[in-house]
């Protein structure tokens, strides 16, 4: 049974010359207490596409065509209100900069008991009982007089936690994180990614990790979805995708990380850069950067199809014998 | 060999205290904020010393001190034999700044939008009075701009017209406009992605090997820092705590701050693998714990550490700063 599912997700910006398509059909699934890794390079889509299942994408950004179905049940049509009602009860969300997501002129206890009340039926001191609970859940020390502080006497370790425990303070079945490590020192990172973990499994969450780390994609996800210009180029069990990549974006990509483990005199480099919205290639959006492209990749668009464990979007993997 | 660059105990102390009527007023106390505190290393020529370490530890401070954007409080700075601090503050300062330059992180902020492309290459040619000839000048930036891949039909476009990667190029064609010999980087690639960094970090190690040039690498990847560099200088609240080479310190890291960074990086190679992670936080440095800054954080820390600084020492090559190594009590 999926939690969440995503079909064919088309997110369009309106443009002078017709509309730029930056999610061109997204499709996936996450199933309860999965950790589902979304990661590409800036401009790939994944914030987005994040944005569009919390129903947060930014005007005139809109979702032109697909489905997002949470529970069974469509979200990407709902009335604003009704979907600010279900964003916290049902999916809560963890953005890069904790500073900007938190008010900087309430205390935090009163930010985590509003969350609270506004989704859950609860007196103001069973409000407070659960904000302390959950302070102590995501490892604030002195969770009670903690309460009564306001963000900026917390670090930003510290803050990324408050706005964690925000986003479980209604016990949502889904968690979009967004880039949630990616402001934060090494150290703190470790801290935070294990975190979300445990809580995610104790709690039995889905969450949808978005980042361009693949260090921490590895540590912490049990699938990854890898994105190249608004679509996703290769997706499977996280241990295959980083050590078996099959799709070429893929292969390219973990080869240009640095290795902290072995020196390499060179690294492996993808020339060039990833196209622009309104310069997208015909056939393959990474045929002009790929080493192995033939004619076929030039004119067809690849959809996803196996690959051995993985599925990857590239005419390489095409069963034999069609098409072609 | 003679070391290029030979940093004495720089210090860096900035006065954060608040204005004098709320110390006159409020009876509030002057605080100063040790941004480095007596950092010394040598670097050789052609070769590259890494400084690693966590926001607020003072890498950049060091890279601002040794492009001479700072004057130290304490310490010197030798280049090529020359006290660099005093040279910046004669009229003769123009032919050392011209020797070292600075690579800055963030490519979107350190190019002005407004120039053309060749003239934020060519500016510092006609500043220093290297080349005043206009066709002599042109030729000059289209090489420069060759050599960081990039074509000479580039130069009249805007910085906005390219991606980051290929504005981080433009910055190293800037920096090596005057024929430096040392180059500062901070965090030349911390704000590109992977694919990108990978080709900006090729080009630096290319660049490094024709032109001989010498490097001060700062970053906080480590995985960048092993490819980059022959030397690593660990910083943990403006102080080095460990400075090794590349190969020691990375087989065999011997202070606890360093073994924690490394152990904290998430990794490739194990997947969904549990890391015990590191307890606490950088404390704030305008009141770093007493003894050795690492001591709340540091799983073999005993009451000497708590109240003795500990000094820079040698141990078997390296120079580490630490109690439990100089006493055994760690093994390494």
């Amino acid at each position: 049974m999926t939690l969440l599912q995503v079909n064919n997700l088309v997110v369009e910006f309106p443009h002078r010359r017709g509309a730029l398509r930056a999610l061109d059909g997204i499709s996936f699934d996450i199933a309860p207490g999965e950790i589902l890794g979304v990661v590409g390079e800036s401009g790939a889509g994944k914030s987005l596409t994040g944005a569009a299942i919390v129903g947060l994408l930014e005007p005139p950004g809109r979702i032109a065509g697909g489905q997002i179905l949470l529970e069974g049940q469509r979200i990407d049509n709902l009335p604003y209100e009704q979907m600010r009602h279900l964003r916290g009860r049902k999916i809560g969300a963890v953005f890069q900069d904790p500073l900007t997501s938190l008010n900087p002129l309430y205390t935090i206890g009163r930010q985590l008991t509003e969350t609270i009340q506004t989704h859950l039926p609860v007196s103001d001191h069973e409000a407070r009982a659960r904000a302390i609970a959950l302070l102590q859940d995501t490892g604030i020390p002195a969770a009670e007089q903690r309460l009564d502080h306001y963000p900026h006497q917390f670090s930003g370790g510290m803050r990324q936690r408050v706005v964690i425990a925000l986003a479980l303070a209604a016990e949502p079945r889904l968690i979009v994180a967004d880039e949630p490590t990616t402001a934060l020192d090494v150290s703190i990172q470790a801290q935070i990614i294990t975190l979300l973990k445990t809580i995610c499994k104790e709690r039995g969450a889905a969450v949808m990790l978005i980042t361009h780390d693949m260090g921490v994609i590895a540590e912490t996800c049990d699938r990854v979805a890898v994105m190249y210009a608004g679509r996703i180029v290769e997706m499977g069990p996280v241990h295959e995708v980083i050590h078996h990549p099959v799709h070429p974006y893929t292969s390219g990509l973990m080869a240009a990380i640095p290795d902290i483990m072995a020196d390499h005199e060179r690294l492996h480099q993808i020339d060039g850069a990833m196209p622009r919205l309104n310069a997208i290639p015909a056939g393959c959006a990474f045929n002009p950067r790929c080493p192995q492209t033939f004619a076929r990749c030039r004119s067809d668009r690849p959809e996803l199809m196996s690959a051995g464990v993985t599925r990857a979007a590239c005419w390489l993997h095409a069963p034999v014998g069609v098409g072609a | 060999m003679k070391a290029l660059v030979h940093a004495h105990d720089l210090a860096m102390t900035f006065d954060v205290s608040p204005p004098w009527l709320n110390r006159v007023v409020e009876g509030k106390p002057r605080q100063l904020l040790h941004a480095v505190d007596g950092v010394s290393f040598e670097i050789e020529k052609g070769k590259t010393l890494a400084l690693v370490g966590e926001s607020g530890c003072g890498k950049s401070t060091v890279a601002r001190l040794l492009v001479g954007l700072y004057e130290p409080t304490r310490g010197s700075l030798t280049f090529d034999n020359q006290d660099a601090h005093a040279v910046y503050k004669t009229p003769q300062s123009a032919k050392l700044r011209r020797r070292i330059q600075m690579i800055f992180q963030d490519p979107y902020a350190s190019l002005n939008p407004r120039w053309r492309v060749e003239d934020i290459v060519g500016e510092p040619l006609e500043e220093h009075g290297l080349i005043s000839d206009p066709v002599r000048l042109r030729e000059r930036v289209a090489e420069l701009l060759r050599s960081v891949g990039m074509s000479a039909l580039d130069g009249p476009k805007y910085p906005h017209q390219f991606s980051g990667g290929q504005r981080q190029r433009i910055s190293i064609a800037r920096a090596l406009a005057t024929g430096p010999e040392f180059l500062v980087c901070d965090e030349p690639t911390s704000a590109l992605d992977v694919s990108v960094q990978a080709q900006v970090l090729n080009i630096m190690k290319d660049l490094q090997r024709t032109l001989g040039l010498t490097y001060l690498f700062i970053s906080h990847n480590l995985a960048v820092v092993r490819h980059m560099s022959d030397q690593v200088g660990v910083m943990y609240l403006g102080r080095l705590v460990e400075l090794a080479d590349k190969q020691t310190l990375f087989a065999n890291p011997r202070h606890p701050y360093t073994r924690m960074l490394l152990d904290a990086i998430p990794k490739l190679h194990d997947t969904g693998r549990a890391r015990t992670p590191v307890q606490g936080e950088v404390p704030n440095p305008l009141n770093p714990p007493s003894g050795c800054a690492f001591n709340p954080r540091c799983p073999l820390a005993n009451d000497r550490c708590r109240s003795e600084r500990p000094l820079l020492q040698e141990v078997a090559g390296d120079r580490v700063a630490c109690h439990a190594v100089e006493e055994g009590r760690i093994q390494a």
